[in-house]
């Protein structure tokens, strides 16, 4: 897995998505590289969330293309992952949860234990591993469907909010785990609104306002001059809509 | 009164017993109740995990031919399949008419439909939650067919629960198809049927009380099917 072609970079063009007639995206065009951890913020109803799952493929766009320009392109959706607000946990035990993720991807199954049990040990789960994952605290499920999603190896891994209903602790939690993964070289996509999360973690900012791309801009660069006057407001604090 | 008082006791005593011929007669209904759940159960969770899934032109009709299915008239059915197992009909040389066999048809045709509109229903509901997280696993519809009804395994033990309470009470089809022979297709609500007619009042009140009896222990299992599992998995929450 770990030999496999870069998929990226990520190349999205002119990008737009409506329902029923009503906009919700519009020309959105940027490029992310490999190894790159980028945030995409903005206010509610910005489009976070479906840029992600548009750059996932979860969802067709009704214009515009989102493409990977690297080697491995035409294998992309092998490659990648995505992790969801509120964590999907299959109803049986948190191992199995693994098992089956790297069973989709034709892992055979003797070599599914071992990762299974790497995964779980990097999310500090392993003493969860025979619990059916859905009676895990939030905290836990959500570092269950990070460890699911990196057990497969993806080169490219969405976090769409992975803390938004989690306490400090658990959050704190999943962002060294996010840390951790983004370490690895994996690529990271990530919505929050969470403007101390994204200091923390972000190489790039992608900053979305009412369906528009308004900046794309290295993280320091955004926190401290911020081009746009929606961006200016936006990390001052002040109420954006 | 007393001569339900006097037919209680009777029939208490026949069951006590473990009467040769009740007991011919339960084992024979278990086994074609049974069957022929099994045979919905194989036909109609896959179906219904497919209604669920699949987005296809004329899907609410099919939807509501399904539901509508659930509520097929057993006798009908009987009918039904009467004419195409009877020796002229299409399905005739099989010689079946009259044969356990025939009974078994003909409660997985009203099993089928039940078995599948809750499975539909239940799969749909599972979908909605799973869908995004499945796509992005990279599961195809089969595969994801096969996990959805895993998934669900807690709730569709319901669905096949309920589809074997309709084909252990009915009465109408496995009548027409199986004739209520003694000894080959006599099952406990036929013989009820019959008995009641003759005055044996207390072998029909017998199997009536065997009839409630399995419908409370399968009702009870179900609930306690539903509890484990959201004790331990979680799995209704």
């Amino acid at each position: 897995m770990a030999t496999f072609p870069p998929i990226t970079p990520l190349s999205v063009e002119g990008l737009a998505f409506a329902v029923d007639g009503k906009q919700l995206l519009s020309e959105i065009s940027f490029t992310l590289e490999a190894h790159r951890t980028a945030l995409v913020l903005g206010p509610n109803g910005a489009g976070k969330s479906l840029l992600l799952r548009l750059c996932h493929g979860l969802l067709q766009p009704t214009a515009g293309r989102v493409s990977w320009q690297g080697a491995g392109a035409d294998q992309a959706s092998a490659h990648q992952a995505m992790v969801f607000q509120r964590p999907v946990m299959l109803r049986r035990s948190a191992a199995a949860n693994i098992d089956y993720a790297l069973s989709l991807r034709g892992v055979p199954a003797r070599q599914r234990s071992s990762l299974t049990a790497e995964a779980l040990e990097r999310a500090g789960l392993s003493a969860l591993a025979k619990r059916p994952a859905r009676v895990l605290s939030g905290g836990e499920q959500q570092r269950l469907a990070l460890a699911r999603a990196w057990s497969v190896r993806p080169q490219v891994l969405f976090l769409d909010e992975p803390t938004a209903s989690l306490d400090p602790a658990a959050t704190r939690a999943v962002e060294e785990l996010i840390g951790r993964i983004r370490a690895d070289g994996t690529t990271i996509v990530m919505t929050t609104h969470d403007l101390g999360q994204a200091r923390r973690l972000a190489d790039e900012i992608i900053f979305l306002h009412r369906g528009r791309l308004v900046e794309k801009t290295a993280a320091a660069d955004f926190f401290s001059n911020p081009q746009s006057q929606e961006a200016r407001a936006f990390v001052a604090g002040e109420l954006l809509w | 009164m007393n001569d339900f008082s006097d037919a209680f006791a009777t029939a208490l005593s026949l069951i006590l017993n473990l009467d040769q011929d009740l007991a011919e007669i339960v084992l024979l209904s278990l086994r074609v109740s049974l069957t022929a759940v099994l045979v919905a159960a194989v036909i109609g969770l896959p179906l219904g995990a497919a209604l669920a899934l699949f987005r296809f032109p004329g899907r609410s009709a099919a939807i509501v031919i399904v539901n509508a299915l659930m509520g097929l008239p057993p006798v009908v059915v009987g009918l039904v399949v009467y004419l195409l197992l009877s020796r002229s009909g299409p399905l005739g040389p099989l010689g079946l008419l009259f044969s356990p066999a025939a009974m078994i048809i003909a409660q997985a045709v009203l099993v089928t439909p039940i078995v599948a509109a809750l499975t539909r229903q239940v799969v749909e509901d599972l979908w909605a939650e799973y869908e995004e997280q499945l796509r992005s696993l990279g599961a195809t519809p089969a595969r994801a067919i096969g996990t959805l009804l895993w998934d669900g395994r807690f709730s569709l033990v319901t669905a096949v629960l309920a589809g074997f309470g309709r084909a252990s009470a009915e009465v109408g089809a496995v009548m027409i198809v199986g004739g209520n022979i003694a000894h080959v297709t006599r099952v406990m609500t036929t013989t009820i049927a019959l008995e009641v007619s003759k005055g044996d009042l207390a072998l029909a009140l017998g199997l009536g009380i065997i009839l409630i009896a399995l419908s409370l222990a399968v009702n009870g299992a179900a609930s306690l099917i539903r509890e484990t599992a959201r004790r331990y998995q979680g799995a209704l929450a």
